[in-house]
């Protein structure tokens, strides 16, 4: 989601020098400043919020990786300053290997997936035939589920014994599989469900960009001969391609931080078989009877590390796009 | 997504009305299969609901939910109520507490170009992708030294921050997009800025408010990361929470748990249906600019 920037018109390149010209900018400059104290006003109460709800936390978060805390001086807030102690145990710890690459595969394998599917299906819905409204409408239900709706029916449908997708696998002749009590599994069933939330997002973003491309393309493309699959290669696509770079780096960011999703359906576990950096942070901070609020800090500060980099290049291609 | 363009945008040259025709009953057919399948999950959260318990771990699972129990629902009635209307609470608060901090300031950032609006939104941009796991946490901390763990306004505190960036770009582009000789009408009449954005501003921005409203109430009530660290032991405690506990606890019950997971779906259902007048201009507004 992107914002409307406020285009601040330029300033004239006033003759200043002149005694004139100030005297006859003075009331007008005194009306401005009249106008921009009303502008501050109006965001006033956001940046106070701003600075109390978002920067005050993501300092406390930043200070309590940067002490040594127990549970006692948590409470009294007299920790001892430990420098970049917490990164480093986080960084030497055996989870934080796993954890990494459970993130990435997570992430850039659910992104594959939804993208796909989502241009298929913009593509396929643009077609203009009876029902694509509603069905397209229909397509948003899994976005809008609450997330622990969405991963407890999950959890049940890829249950062991008496899950549904398993006896699909059994009509199929395949033999059951330990979706989430399986290491080899655990991941990749946390992706599936996680893909099946993502296609809407992506199917909303990219059908709106297929519709800013002007249809005569394709007629032309049409008339020249072109087949229905180099239509997609040689117009669909590329015009396509500042719609896709939003959605994807978006989907990147929105991704890198799912929690509930996995905590849910397998606590990032068995073992550490899809624990993620979000799902660690939060099992050394909130998830064990002796919290560890230092190194689970710092492993939410790597977070939000990476996920300022492809949020920084989020907005660079943005810029781009609107100069 | 309210008019369709008309069908030129068909691969060959239509000679006849025939295949044309024929093409768009075939897609109709792909797109109502493809819907199923995409749906089945949600079908299947119904149909467990209402199964009766003896049945849960038959194979094969029954398909249909040819003999409905409504044991489920029961269950949510006697357990789940106070959890809901927490839940309904901490949602209409948040709302609130969104459109109220919103809605001025992105009419500020669209119409009155207040110094540092630039720095600002792109501070709104990247409070966006802060993870939700990080806020808590520090969250946590500050609400333990300031008593207000476990207390229902805090998790409005907490949950306003998922809505409060959105909001603010939402109402921005929206807000931006309203011609400037309405505002300089009234201004003319006489009006000062604030019955400007109060009165003129604001109800025209009906959809951009429609919009904000219902996804902030959606992720108010959707959010489990706030509830679970900052709410796990109060009084009143949200429905995520609710469906998190029944899981732990007992594990057998499925058609109690998927029967809450379906009442928790309910303002899911009602954005859905409100989704189709107002939502999807507002978000393509704020999402896609042309």
């Amino acid at each position: 989601m992107t914002i409307a920037r406020v285009d601040r018109p330029k300033r004239s390149p006033a003759v200043s020098g002149t005694g004139t010209a100030d005297r006859r900018d003075a009331p007008s400059r005194r009306r401005r400043r009249r106008s921009q104290l009303t502008a501050l006003a109006f965001v006033a109460p956001l940046v106070a919020y701003l600075a109390a709800f978002y920067v005050y936390p993501l300092y406390r978060n930043l200070d309590l990786s940067l002490r040594n805390y127990t549970v006692r001086s948590f409470v009294a807030g007299d920790a001892p300053f430990s420098g970049w102690d917490n990164f480093s145990q986080v960084l030497n710890d055996p989870t934080f290997g796993p954890a990494l690459r459970n993130t990435m595969v997570f992430t850039f394998v659910s992104i594959a997936f939804q993208y796909a599917a989502g241009l298929a299906l913009a593509v396929f819905f643009n077609r203009h035939f009876r029902l694509a409204a509603t069905l397209r409408a229909l397509f948003l239900i899994p976005w809008l589920l609450p997330l622990i709706v969405s991963a407890s029916t999950w959890s049940w449908m890829l249950n062991s014994e008496s899950g549904v997708v398993n006896y699909a696998l059994h009509v199929f002749g395949v033999s059951p599989v330990d979706w989430l009590t399986s290491p080899h599994w655990a991941l990749t069933s946390v992706i599936i469900a996680n893909i099946w939330i993502g296609i809407p997002f992506n199917l909303v973003i990219l059908y709106s960009g297929l519709q800013n491309i002007p249809a005569e393309l394709y007629e032309a493309a049409a008339l020249d001969g072109a087949s229905g699959w180099q239509q997609f290669r040689r117009i669909t696509f590329p015009l396509l391609r500042p719609v896709s770079a939003i959605t994807l780096l978006l989907g990147l960011v929105y991704t890198l931080k799912v929690f509930d999703l996995i905590w849910i359906m397998t606590k990032g576990g068995p073992g550490d078989s899809s624990s993620t950096l979000a799902t660690w942070s939060y099992q050394l901070g909130f998830g064990t009877l002796l919290p560890k609020f230092g190194p689970g800090a710092a492993v939410g500060n790597i977070l939000i590390l990476i996920a300022l980099v492809f949020g920084l290049l989020y907005i660079r291609v943005q810029r781009r796009q609107e100069a | 997504m309210t008019s369709p363009r008309p069908i030129a945008t068909s691969a060959r040259p239509i000679t006849s009305p025939r295949p044309g025709v024929r093409r768009s009953r075939r897609n109709t057919v792909i797109g109502v299969v493809l819907t199923a399948l995409m749906l089945f999950p949600v079908y299947w959260m119904l149909n467990v609901s209402l199964t009766p318990q003896q049945d849960m771990r038959k194979t094969p699972p029954d398909l249909l939910p040819l003999h409905p129990t409504f044991e489920g629902y029961r269950a949510v009635l006697n357990d789940q109520m106070p959890y809901l209307g927490t839940s309904l609470l901490i949602g209409l608060g948040t709302v609130a507490v969104t459109l109220v901090l919103a809605a001025p300031a992105g009419f500020s950032l669209a119409k009155l170009r207040p110094r540092g609006g630039g720095v600002l939104s792109l501070g709104l941009l990247i409070a966006q992708m802060v993870p939700g796991i990080v806020m808590a946490m520090g969250f946590y901390g500050i609400f333990l030294n300031l008593g207000l763990l476990n207390s229902w306004w805090g998790l409005i505190i907490a949950d306003s921050t998922i809505a409060v960036p959105f909001g603010v770009m939402i109402f921005t582009a929206f807000m931006a997009g309203i011609p400037d000789e309405l505002t300089d009408a009234a201004r003319i009449d006489g009006a000062n800025t604030w019955r400007a954005f109060w009165s003129v501003v604001l109800p025209v921005s009906r959809n951009a408010l429609v919009t904000v409203s219902l996804f902030s109430f959606l992720w108010a009530w959707s959010d489990f990361v706030f509830a679970n660290t900052l709410d796990g032991g109060g009084e009143l405690r949200p429905i995520t929470l609710g469906i998190y506990h029944y899981i732990g606890n007992n594990n057998q019950e499925w058609n109690a748990i998927m029967a809450t997971a379906v009442v928790a779906s309910v303002p899911a259902a009602a954005l859905l249906v409100l989704a189709q007048r107002y939502v999807a201009a507002g978000v393509t507004a704020g999402a896609v600019k042309d």
